[in-house]
């Protein structure tokens, strides 16, 4: 009882240390969206392949969709892309890009080379629809259900864990 | 071979160099907003290269952020209208002075509570030690003994 008072600073210590074990796993390049169960804001834009056709956001109102922010410039897309291409494959939900701050000609050579996994992509030259979907590190997807409204976001690279641990449970919950 | 990897790694050492020199971005006309809108800036975060503001950053995000801010302004939003732009957008963690809710208690509070609680721990510590102080005066064989060593030590160089 008497050597419990000498147990006090071990405790805080280990307490301590548990703070910063997790803080080492944190990546603090995720800043929580504050447009997580909010909105999606409202854009409209040209498509990629064709300035004549624009998509806006109420278009995609009745269903579950895929937003992903992306750029022929973009290092980690290209990491990202094969995921994005795979997922396409199985037809769970339809992917929308978003090329952000990029050229027409950039991102038609890039998708062309890379393989094509959107639907569509839309075209956002000078970031403005970036900047009000909160976009700060490329790549970026939302998941954006039948209410027009976003559930999830994903700020870096997606990977087959995060697709098969995250957005893949969420699909099918948002779905059924 | 070797050249060619020496030439290599020069041209990877420079390229964030490279990305760097571009075009200046369009400075505002206005000098009044232009002021108002680097005031503001300094006490905005970067999301980007987190540890600058905006004011600071070459970031292309931070580029575009300040044009954005230029343009509310010119549009006669307030300071505290162009905050509420990027919170929606980017979140409390714009903000270098975050808003006091209850989320950022222990943020804002966390500091006085630990100083408040050390120096009570301090006192008390204080405090017991002079009771036991007090509470143990020396027995005569004690007393005797330190006034002998008293003794000793004096007449010797310190």
């Amino acid at each position: 009882m008497r050597y419990l008072r000498y147990l006090i600073p071990l405790a805080a210590f280990v307490v301590l240390t548990g703070f910063l074990m997790k803080g080492l796993w944190m990546d603090p390049h995720t800043v929580p969206s504050p447009l997580i169960d909010k909105p999606a804001p409202e854009f409209r834009l040209t498509q990629v392949a064709d300035p004549g056709k624009s998509i806006g956001r109420d278009d995609m109102l009745g269903k579950v969709w895929l937003l992903n922010v992306w750029a022929s410039w973009c290092v980690s897309c290209r990491e990202e892309h094969p995921v994005l291409v795979e997922f396409a494959k199985t037809g769970m939900v339809p992917i929308y890009g978003l090329d952000y701050k990029d050229t027409r000609d950039e991102a038609l050579k890039w998708l062309e080379r890379l393989g094509n996994p959107y639907q569509a992509s839309l075209f956002d030259p000078d970031g403005r629809v970036g900047i009000d979907y909160g976009v700060y590190g490329v790549p970026e997807t939302y998941v954006i259900d039948r209410t027009g409204t976003i559930r999830y976001k994903q700020i870096g690279p997606i990977t087959p864990e995060i697709l098969h641990d995250k957005i893949v449970p969420l699909l099918r919950k948002l779905n059924a | 071979m070797r050249r060619r990897l020496l030439a290599w790694s020069l041209v990877v050492l420079t390229a964030p160099f490279a990305a760097g020199a571009r075009e200046a971005p369009p400075v505002g006309q206005d000098p009044v907003i232009e002021q108002r809108m680097m005031a503001l800036a300094e006490e905005l975060r970067c999301l980007v290269c987190q540890n600058q503001t905006l004011a600071d950053s070459h970031a292309d995000l931070a580029v575009d952020l300040r044009q954005e801010i230029r343009e509310l302004m010119q549009k006669g939003q307030s300071d505290e209208q162009v905050k509420r732009y990027l919170v929606a957008r980017y979140g409390d963690f714009v903000l270098y002075r975050p808003p006091l809710k209850s989320t950022t208690w222990l943020l804002w509070f966390g500091p006085a509570v630990l100083l408040v609680g050390g120096l009570a721990t301090l006192y008390l510590v204080l405090l017991r030690r002079r009771r036991l102080l007090a509470a143990e005066p020396l027995n005569e064989d004690q007393e005797k003994r330190a006034l002998a060593l008293l003794s000793e030590d004096e007449g010797q160089p310190s």
